[in-house]
Parts: structure tokens; sequence; C-alpha cells
């Protein structure tokens, strides 16, 4: 087995449940010591990519642009990477991304979308950068499905296709039979990129890397979206298990996670009850978060919101659909209580208040 | 201008296009022609299904293009339903030829025009411009709040049924969300404007959906601002009758690069018409309504400029 390439996305994916709060000096502070420790990606941008600071999605503190440009400034070998995906992010964002220093674009769509993507693979390439595909929500099809999509991605000129397990709804065969499927039928590189929602992260990763996988994602400490990602430091401690040479140094990476990001988490992503109904509902990490802030406002438990958005298959980036269906729901469960309420009292019974207690 | 139509005759009109687009405004302007006559529908594949379609209903077709419109010159409003880059050529030889362009691509030769806002402004210009679904659904909410209070920063968020974007939208996806922006501050009113467009594959197909965002500058009241979002619906319902909010609008504090500040969320769907393409377009719909919409007010124009040169 060759090892694979490692891609840190702190900076991108941790955004999330920094609430897009990164500052100047935090990412410089991470850049740094994911350089020294010899990860030769740095992801840097709005969690949502390029032009996501949005009330959609959250306003990012410092400007990404600004991040961009601070991360590059201290890394010595590692390259810097961005996120785009088309929709919310354009061509003039990457154009601007590279100014400031990156050089690896993630291009990214729903996994069945791979075609709005062709615009901006050409403009990466114009631009010399290396561009890499990610197929979000990959557990929502089958492996054929992703294959016809990745081909897209390979003729726009992709110098890799990632399958993106975006809703951490994936189980190891999963995640190798998807994997397999693109090392087969492509001719470029194939990466995964894990989330932690059912608690295996890791273990889908080591199975992507068996099925031929020539690229992973990591987080320091797992700081990612939902129950985050797959902890870069035990990745590194993992795949050297395995005898693989990676480049990374271990104990580097495992004192940026202890003295550089546990410090400065709003908490340890983990699977939480929450966490856990996302991937087995299969929805977006991201929602986590939002899904939690719309369920205290109406007084709904955010499993049951979650659950309902995932049975509407909503996509990647659907943010707004949380307070649509968060609203419907406090309207039927204000209409079952209020039914409830006429049920008891035509039953002549004095039950006044009951119409306001919380049904189980 | 030719006289020859009498006061009380129809404008003619051609549709340049015969994709889906071309043939949903088609259908349009055959279930309501108001003003207008459609004469002609072109194209420029042969074996194009649009063409055979529009034949099979009676209408002249022809696999030309351009050229069949500009050798007829009766035709006095012509709506473009091709491409950005196929406008470009088009929009020259239409003004040449003293035709009005209602423009459905996002090329954008002329002004931004949404029925409900600013329609009457631009009834003097030979060319104007659809903006795209989004914008025409979103832009005229924005406009809403824009109207009672000044509005800082406008966001929409437009969902559509994967099956319903076409390989228009698909090619040049960034035009839609730089265009839409634009729109939400050009005819919105808002002082930034953000566009956010996503696909969403489910089977079966969901309804066109969009979100609204818009941060007023000050203090304002939400009150007047309900009672002008719920107007402006109505407005809308006019010539899109599947257009309507799933709530009143929801008002919430946020933080912003402006401070924590309300904001104003209204969340839209659109029911397709369902008159040649399925409902769940509710985009393509409103596109083909709109633009009918708008050679309707440029029909009713042109018969009174005609009467009064008659009298």
């Amino acid at each position: 087995m060759k090892a694979p390439r490692i891609t840190d996305t702190s900076l991108r994916d941790g955004s999330h449940p920094m609430r897009h709060q990164f500052t100047a000096e935090q990412v410089r502070a991470v850049a740094q010591a994911l350089d020294e420790a010899g990860v030769p990606v740095i992801e840097v941008t709005h969690g949502d990519g390029l032009a996501g600071s949005s009330i959609q999605y959250g306003f990012s503190r410092v400007s990404e642009m600004d991040l961009i440009a601070e991360a590059r400034s201290v890394c010595r070998q590692a390259r810097i990477a961005v996120l785009l995906i088309p929709g919310i992010g354009t061509v003039h964002e990457l154009q601007e991304a590279k100014q400031r220093g990156a050089e690896v674009v993630r291009i990214a769509t729903q996994c069945t979308e791979a075609d709005i993507s062709e615009e901006h693979f050409e403009i990466a390439k114009k631009l010399g950068m290396e561009a890499v595909g990610f197929l979000m929500m990959a557990h929502m099809r089958p492996p054929e499905v992703l294959v016809q999509q990745a081909r897209l991605m390979e003729s726009y000129g992709a110098d890799c296709v990632y399958i993106v397990d975006s809703a951490g709804a994936m189980l190891p065969h999963d995640a190798a039979a998807r994997v397999a499927a693109l090392k087969d039928a492509l001719s470029i590189q194939v990466g995964f990129h894990a989330h932690n929602n059912l608690g295996v992260a890791i273990g889908n990763s080591l199975a992507a890397l068996e099925a031929g996988a020539d690229q992973l994602d990591g987080c320091l400490r797992g700081l990612g979206a939902g129950a985050g990602n797959a902890p870069t430091e035990l990745l590194a401690a993992v795949l050297a298990k395995l005898g693989l040479n990676t480049g990374l140094d271990l104990y580097k990476l495992m004192d940026a996670a202890e003295y550089v990001i546990a410090p400065i988490m709003p908490y340890q992503p983990i699977p939480s009850r929450d966490a856990i109904t996302i991937g087995y509902a299969g929805v977006y990490s991201t929602f986590l978060l939002h899904a939690q802030r719309a369920g205290e406002h109406y007084g709904l438990d955010p499993r049951v919101i979650l659950t309902e958005l995932g049975r509407r298959q909503a996509v990647a980036g659907q943010e707004d659909w949380i307070l649509d269906v968060a609203l419907e729901l406090a309207r039927s469960k204000q209409a079952d209580s209020s039914a409830h309420y006429e049920t008891v009292s035509a039953g002549g019974k004095e039950v006044a208040g009951e119409a306001n207690t919380p049904r189980p | 201008m030719d006289v020859q139509h009498a006061s009380n005759s129809k404008v003619k009109v051609a549709i340049i296009g015969s994709g889906n687009i071309g043939s949903d405004l088609m259908y349009k302007l055959l279930k309501q022609p108001g003003h207008m006559e459609l004469v002609l529908l072109t194209g420029i594949d042969p074996a194009s299904e649009g063409l055979a379609r529009a034949r099979s209903l009676g209408i002249r077709t022809s696999y030309e293009g351009i050229q069949a419109v500009l050798e007829d010159p009766t035709i006095q409003i012509v709506f473009d339903a091709t491409s950005a880059r196929a406008h470009v050529r088009h929009a020259k030889a239409l003004r040449e030829a003293g035709r009005i362009a209602i423009d459905l691509t996002p090329a954008a030769r002329g002004p931004y025009i949404v029925p409900p806002v600013n329609a009457g402004a631009y009834l003097d210009r030979p060319n104007v411009n659809m903006v795209t679904c989004g914008g025409q659904a979103t832009t005229p909410l924005v406009y809403a709040v824009s109207r009672v209070t000044p509005v800082l920063y406008a966001e929409m968020v437009s969902t559509v049924a994967s099956l319903s974007a076409g390989p228009g939208t698909r090619q040049n996806i960034d035009e839609f969300t730089e265009t839409t922006a634009r729109a939400l501050e050009v005819v919105g009113g808002a002082q930034h404007g953000k566009a956010i467009i996503i696909l969403n594959p489910a089977d079966p197909p969901i309804m066109m959906r969009n979100t609204v965002y818009a941060i007023p500058a000050g203090e304002f009241d939400e009150e007047a601002v309900i009672d002008s979002v719920m107007q402006m619906v109505k407005e809308v319902q006019v010539y899109v009758p599947g257009y309507h909010l799933k709530n009143p609008p929801v008002f919430d504090k946020l933080n912003t690069p402006w401070g924590r500040r309300p904001v104003v969320t209204m969340l839209l769907e659109v029911e397709g018409a369902g008159d040649y393409l399925p409902r769940h377009a509710g985009n393509l719909d409103i596109m083909t309504a709109s633009a009918r919409r708008v050679g309707e007010l440029f029909a009713r124009r042109l018969l009174e400029v005609q009467q009064e040169v008659a009298a």
C-alpha cells in the first residue's frame, strides 16, 4: 500500500464549529504548526467555501482572503488549498484566492451535479492550480452514479476526485466500494473525506485507503462539522503503524492538536446525540449547530428536525430548509396539542394547561 | 413604425429559441395572448422537437434562427430564449431592425426588468433583460422591504430541482449568482446583494424554493414590512399564480458584519403553472410568465402609440 497524501482542513471544515470566527493569529498558529509537522496541503476557507460568508451559513469574522494570505505567509513547505462550491463561490473569488497564495482548489458539488463545475475546473487549470473534485453527500448515490459524475470532473481537468462523506453516513464497506469504483474507472487520483458522526471516520479512511485512495483528509482533534472529521494526528499514528511513510511528524501533530487547536476549540466535536442523528439520517454535517439553534428557538428536539430533513432529501448547503422544517414542525406540534386539549375537554375533564405540556 | 395595424389589432411577436423556455413561453402566449399574437417560433435545429410541437399547434416555424424574424417586418416584439452568447448578436440585429427585444438569457444588453417593480420604467427601451429565474422570484420581495425601510444587505438562496436546471444554467452558474446579486441591488434596492443557488436531485422533484434574507439599515416597523411583503406577493400572483410564502416573514436578531441586527427572513415557494413544463419547474415558469407579462406591457404601449399616430 502506498502512503496517502494528507490534506488538513482544520482551517476550513473547522470553520463550522468555530462558527467562522477564526482570527488571523489563530490561523497563523495552526498553519505554522501543520507546516512544521510536514502536512503537505492545508485548506483555508470559510466552511462553505469561497464566498460562504453569508446569513445562510454565518458571516466570517475575518475575510477568508486575508486568512489565506496569513496562512501562506507562515508556510515553508505546505501548499494552501481553498474550497470552492459552484453556486456559492465563483471564479472571481478563485482568482483572488490564487493571488493571495492558494495553489490547490477543491471544487465541490452535490454528488449528482458535477456538470456545474466545468467552468471552474477550466479556470483553475488556466491559473496553474492543482484542481481536486469533491463529490459531496456521496452516500446518497451508488458507486456507478458516482463514477459517471467523477468521469465528468476528470474530463474537465481534475487531478483527483474525492468521495466526500459529508453526512458521516457511510460504513467502511460503503466507503471502500465507492473509492474502488472510482479507482477502477478513472486514470487520476482518488481521495476520501470522512466525518465521524457514526464513529467510523478513521475506520472509513482506512477502508478507503485499502480500496486504493491516494488522498485522505483530516482535521486536528477532528475539528470539523458534525462530529468532526478524521483527526489528522490520529491518521498519522494509524498510518505509521501500518508501516506507511507519510512524511508526517507524529509527535509534532499530536502537539499541534494538544497545544494549538485544543485551546481555541469552542467544543470537542464528538458523536453526540444530534451528530449521531446526522449520520443516521444522512444529512449534511454542518446542519448540526443550525438545527440545535432552531430547536432551541422553537422548542423542538433537533433530532426530529434533522430526521425530517433527511426524509426530504436535503442536500449540501440547504441550511435554509432547517428554519422551514422547524416552522412546520412547530405548527403541527401546536395543532397537535390544541387537538389534544379539545379532545380531553370534550370528555368534560378539567385539564386546563395540559395544552402547553410538552409532548413526549 | 408600421401603421398598418389598426388600433384594435394585436402586436405580432416571435420567439427565438425552441428549447424548454421557448416552448413554455409559446404555450403561455397561446393560452393568454392578451394584446399579442404569436406568429413565429424559430430555432436552429430543423429536427428540434420544439419546432415540431409549434407546427402541430399551427404556429409558423423556421430553423433559420433570427434571420426568419428579420425577414418578417410585421413582427414588433421578439422574445429571445437562446443563450447569452447568441443574444449579444441578436440584440444588435434586432435594434438595427427596429424591433423590441425581451431577453430571457443572461446577456443583459438592456436594463434588468422585474414586472411588479420597474416594468413601466423601461417601455421606451429597445432591449430589456429578464435577469434570472431566481431574480424574478426574489427581487420583488427585497423591493417590498426596501420600499418601507432602507435595506443594507439582501441575500437570496434559490433551491431548484436538478431536473429543471437546464444546460444554460449549468454551464454558467456563476452568471446566475452574479446577475441575481446585482439585480437585488439595482432593482431590489439593497445596498449589498448576494445570491446562492443549490440544485437538489431529490425524487420526486422539489418545488422551486427561495429564501430571501434582508437586513434593514435602521429601525423599522415590522407590521409595515409584513404588509408590504404580503401586498407584493399578491402583485406577483397576478401573473405567477403559484407564487406564495410558506410562512409570514420571520424576524430574528443575528450577528452580522454590521453588528447584531434584526434580519427579515422570507420563505418562498414557486409552483409552476404546468403549461408545458412540469409543476416543479417553478423557476422556468416564473421566467416565462414574467417575460409574457413584460411583452404584454410593451404591446399595450405600442398600440397606444399607434393609436396616437393614427389620430
